[in-house]
C-alpha cells in the first residue's frame, strides 16, 4: 500500500497545475444557473480550451482519440480541476463520460470519426435516454420502439429525465427492438440527432428550480441504421461496456469539494461560537472521517482500476456511502446559516455568508436541496443495496 | 501510488490468519469465558514468535523492520479471531519494554485517569507489566505487576476480557515522554481501529451466512430485502473503515501523505463504529439465535465495547479530527 505518487505522476500533476493557473482566471464569469443555452456556451469553451492544451478526453481510450491516462492520471486530473475550481465536464457529461468512450470502443471507425473529435473539441453535445416513465430502476423493461424501415429505424415512445436535453445535439438512447417482453435482449443503442422532426421535447423543473432535465416525446423520428453502434438487440451489453470506463473517479470532485466545504463550516462554529460549537464540532469531526474514509475507498478503488480495469466492489460502497454522507453535511450546512437558510438569496450578515469568506448561505440551499438527487440518479440507493446484496455478498434474488 | 495491498502484505495477512485458525480457534478461546485470566502466555508467546509484535521493530534490534501498514493488515485478522489480550498495548511496547517484542513479557496498558473514579484495567491477571498513560503529563510510565494490587470484578461484559479494579496506581518508572506518549495514542488509534475492521468484517461473514441458509416463508431470510439491506450496510461500513484505516496506517508511514493525526482519530472512529454497528446487526439477522449465549455474535459486539472503551470518547476523536480538518 503506497500512497506517495511517482514523479511521472507528480510531473503530470505539475504541468496540469501550472497550466490551469493560466487558463482558469482567463474564463468569462459563471452564467446565471438556470440560463441552459450560456452554460452550455461556457462548458463548450472551457472543453475547448482544454482540447487546445491537449487535456481533452484524457481518460479516453486512445483509439477514441483519448489520452487513454492511467486511472492514477485521471485520479490526478479530477483532483487538480477542482483544487483550481476549474470547471468539469458540466452540460456534456455524457458525451464525454459515457456516449463518448461507448463509442471509441463499440463504434466503427467512420462512427468514431464522425462523432468522437466534436465531442473533444467541445463542439458537440450529448444526453441520455434511457429512464422512461414506467422504466427506472428496472431500466429493461423500456418500451420505447424502434421499427425497422429501411434505411431508417422509426422511434416511437417517450423518454423522461433526460438531463440537458434542451441543449444537446445528440442522445444516446436506448429502445426496444426486440419483442415487447425481451427485456435484455430486446434492446439497441443508436445515436439519434436531436433536431430530427417527430421529437419534442418538454422541459420539467427539478425541485431547485432549474429545468435541467426534460420529457421526449417520439412520434416516428427517424433515425438512419448507420448511427447503431453494436448491433440490433445488442445494446444492453453496448451500455455495459460503458460502466467499465467507471475508474472510480466520477465524483472525486464533489468529494473534495465536500471536504472544503466542511472546513469552512468548522470556521465558521468555531467564529460564532455558543453552546452549541461544540455539539456541531462532533458531527464536523465525525463527518470529517467518513469523508476522509470515502477519500482512502477512492484511491482504493482508482488503485484496483489500475490493476484490474474495474474499481471491483469499491464503486457501490462509495457510491451509496457518498450520496448519503453528502446529505448529512448538506443538512449540517443548513443549521450552520440559520435562518439564512430559509432563502436561496445569498445574504450578508453572519460569519456563514460568502461577504464574509464563509460558504455562503444560497450555496448552502443549492447543495442541500440537490442533494436529495444524489440518492436517485444513476441507481437509487435501495437498487444499489440489492446490487451490494447480490452480486457482492452473494444472498439470493428477492 | 498504489493502495492495493502488495503480495507480501497479501501473504502476511492469510499467514495470520492461519496461525489464529489452528492456535485460536473460537472454541478453544471460549472455553475460558467468565475466568478472571483468559489470554495466556503460551499462547502469547507463539504470537510473538511469529513476529505480531516485533513488526515495526527494526532489523538490527530483532525485529521485523515494518511498518504500520503492515500490522493494520495483521490486526484487522486478529480482530476477525478474536484472539484475546492486550495486544495494542504489547505492540505498541515492542521497542520500549524488553521482552514486549518477542511476546515472552505481556503488556498492558491503562490511561492515568484525570479525576476520582474506580480504575479498570483489561487483562490484569495475564499481564506481566503495565504501561500506564498519562496524557496530561505527556509521559509513559511502567509499573510492575506485582507493584500493583488488584481484583478481578465479578463479571465483565466482554467474557473474553476480565477487567480487574485496582485502587491506585503506582507512580512507575518513566520509560517515554511527550513524543512516545503522542505516537502511542496515535498508533493505538489505528491498531484499536484495525481491531475494529476485523471485528466488521467478521460479523459480516457470519450475518452473510446466515442469511443464505436461514429459511422462513419458504425461502432464505437473505432473499428479503429488509436483511438485505442490513448486510449492504454492514459491507459498506466495513470496506470504509478499512480503507481508513489502512489509510491512516500509510499515513503514518510515509511522511508527507496526510496528516496522521487526524487520520489515526479518523479510523479509530470509524473502525470501532463499524465494529458495533455490524455486531448489532449481527444480532439481529440471527433472531432468537442471536440472543443466545451459544451463537457468538455477543462476543464480538463486548469485544467492541472494550475496544471503545479503551479509546478517547467518540466525541473526542471527532474533535480532533475537527480541529486538524
Ligand atoms: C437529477 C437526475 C438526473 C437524471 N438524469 C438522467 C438522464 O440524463 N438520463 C436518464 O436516462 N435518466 C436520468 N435520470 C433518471 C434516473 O436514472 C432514475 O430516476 C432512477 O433510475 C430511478 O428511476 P425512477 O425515477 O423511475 O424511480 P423508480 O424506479 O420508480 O423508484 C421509486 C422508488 O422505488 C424504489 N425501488 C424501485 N425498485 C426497487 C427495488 N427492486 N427494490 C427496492 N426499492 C425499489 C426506488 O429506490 C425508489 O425509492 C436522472 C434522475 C435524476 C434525479
Amino acid at each position: 500500500m503506497d500512497l506517495r505518487y511517482s514523479e511521472a505522476e507528480e510531473a503530470f500533476r505539475s504541468g496540469l497545475r501550472a497550466w490551469l493557473a493560466g487558463a482558469v482566471p482567463s474564463l468569462p464569469p459563471k452564467p446565471p444557473a438556470n440560463d441552459w443555452p450560456a452554460r452550455r456556451a461556457y462548458d463548450t469553451g472551457w472543453q475547448g480550451m482544454l482540447h487546445q492544451a491537449g487535456y481533452a478526453g484524457i481518460d479516453w481510450p486512445v483509439e477514441g482519440g483519448g489520452l487513454g491516462a492511467s486511472p492514477v492520471e485521471q485520479l490526478i486530473y479530477v483532483e487538480e480541476l477542482e483544487r483550481a475550481h476549474a470547471p468539469y465536464v458540466g452540460v456534456n457529461f455524457v458525451g464525454l463520460l459515457h456516449a463518448g468512450p461507448t463509442i471509441a470502443v463499440e463504434g466503427t471507425a467512420g462512427q468514431r470519426a464522425r462523432f468522437l473529435p466534436p465531442i473533444l473539441r467541445g463542439e458537440e453535445v450529448w444526453c441520455q435516454g434511457f429512464s422512461e416513465p414506467d422504466a427506472g430502476s428496472d431500466l429493461a423493461s423500456l418500451r420505447c420502439r424502434a421499427v425497422r424501415d429501411g434505411d431508417d429505424y422509426v422511434l416511437s415512445g417517450s423518454k423522461i429525465w433526460t438531463s440537458h436535453a434542451e441543449v444537446a445535439d445528440y442522445c444516446e438512447i436506448l429502445v426496444r427492438t426486440g419483442p415487447e417482453d425481451s427485456r435484455h435482449r430486446g434492446i439497441t443503442w443508436l445515436m439519434m440527432p436531436m433536431d430530427l422532426p417527430g421529437i419534442e421535447i418538454r422541459p420539467l423543473r427539478t425541485m431547485a428550480g432549474s429545468t435541467e432535465f426534460a420529457e421526449l416525446f417520439l412520434d416516428g423520428v427517424r433515425v438512419p441504421v448507420g448511427n447503431r453502434v453494436g448491433e440490433e438487440n445488442d445494446g444492453w451489453r453496448v451500455t455495459m461496456v460503458t460502466l467499465s470506463f467507471e475508474r472510480g473517479t466520477a465524483f472525486v470532485g464533489e468529494l473534495l469539494q465536500s471536504m472544503e466545504l466542511l472546513r469552512s463550516l468548522r470556521d465558521v462554529v468555531v467564529a460564532v461560537g455558543g453552546s452549541g460549537a461544540p455539539g456541531l464540532l462532533g458531527r464536523i469531526g465525525h463527518l470529517g472521517a467518513e469523508l476522509d474514509a470515502q477519500w482512502a475507498v477512492t484511491r482504493r478503488n482508482v488503485s484496483q482500476a489500475a490493476r484490474t480495469g474495474v474499481p471491483g466492489i469499491g464503486g457501490s460502497v462509495f457510491k451509496l456511502a457518498f450520496s448519503e454522507l453528502r446529505q448529512r453535511l448538506a443538512q449540517l450546512g443548513l443549521e450552520v446559516c440559520g435562518r439564512a437558510g430559509l432563502v436561496w438569496d445569498e445574504l450578508a450578515g453572519g460569519p456563514w455568508s460568502a461577504a464574509e469568506g464563509g460558504p455562503g448561505n444560497g450555496e448552502l440551499v443549492d447543495t442541500w436541496v440537490n442533494g436529495f438527487s444524489r440518492t436517485i440518479a444513476a441507481g437509487t440507493s435501495q437498487i444499489q443495496r440489492n446490487i451490494v446484496a447480490e452480486r457482492i455478498l452473494g444472498l439470493p434474488k428477492g | 501510488m498504489d493502495f492495493e495491498r502488495s503480495e507480501d502484505q497479501v501473504a502476511l495477512a492469510e499467514g495470520v490468519a492461519r496461525l489464529c485458525a489452528g492456535r485460536f480457534p473460537l472454541e478453544s478461546v471460549r472455553v475460558a469465558e467468565g475466568r478472571p485470566t483468559v489470554a495466556d502466555g503460551k499462547g502469547w508467546a507463539e504470537l510473538g514468535e511469529a513476529g505480531v509484535f516485533a513488526l515495526r521493530v527494526s532489523d538490527a534490534d530483532g525485529g521485523l523492520g515494518l511498518g504500520l501498514a503492515e500490522a493494520a493488515v495483521v490486526f484487522e485478522e486478529l480482530g476477525r479471531a478474536l484472539v484475546p489480550g492486550p495486544l495494542v498495548a504489547s505492540s505498541l511496547a515492542a521497542g520500549l519494554v524488553p521482552g514486549a517484542a518477542d511476546g515472552s513479557v505481556m503488556v498492558g496498558a491503562v490511561r492515568r485517569p484525570a479525576g476520582p473514579g474506580p480504575i479498570l484495567i483489561e487483562d490484569l491477571g495475564a499481564v506481566d507489566v503495565l504501561i500506564v498513560v498519562d496524557d496530561g503529563a505527556g509521559e509513559l510510565r511502567l509499573v510492575e505487576r506485582g507493584a500493583v494490587t488488584g481484583a478481578p470484578l465479578q463479571r465483565s461484559l466482554d467474557p473474553l476480557t476480565p477487567m480487574w479494579r485496582v485502587e491506585a496506581l503506582p507512580e512507575g518508572d518513566l520509560v517515554g515522554g511527550e513524543e512516545d506518549q503522542t505516537r502511542w495514542g496515535r498508533d493505538g488509534n489505528v491498531l484499536t481501529g484495525a481491531l475494529g475492521v476485523g471485528l466488521a468484517l467478521a460479523t459480516m461473514e457470519m450475518t452473510v451466512a446466515y442469511a443464505r441458509t436461514r429459511e422462513q416463508f419458504g425461502r432464505a431470510i437473505g432473499s428479503f430485502q429488509a436483511v438485505k439491506h442490513l448486510c449492504a450496510d454492514m459491507l459498506v461500513r466495513a470496506e470504509s473503515a478499512r480503507a481508513a484505516v489502512e489509510a491512516a496506517a500509510v499515513t503514518v508511514d510515509q511522511p508527507g501523505v496526510g496528516d496522521p493525526v487526524r487520520a489515526a482519530a479518523g479510523a479509530a472512529l470509524l473502525g470501532c463504529e463499524a465494529a458495533q454497528a455490524n455486531a448489532r446487526s449481527c444480532i439481529q439477522v440471527h433472531g432468537g439465535m442471536g440472543f443466545t449465549w451459544e451463537v457468538p455474535a455477543h462476543l464480538y459486539l463486548m469485544r467492541a465495547q472494550v475496544l471503545a472503551g479503551s479509546l478517547p470518547s467518540p466525541a473526542d476523536l471527532a474533535a480532533v479530527v475537527a480541529d486538524r480538518y
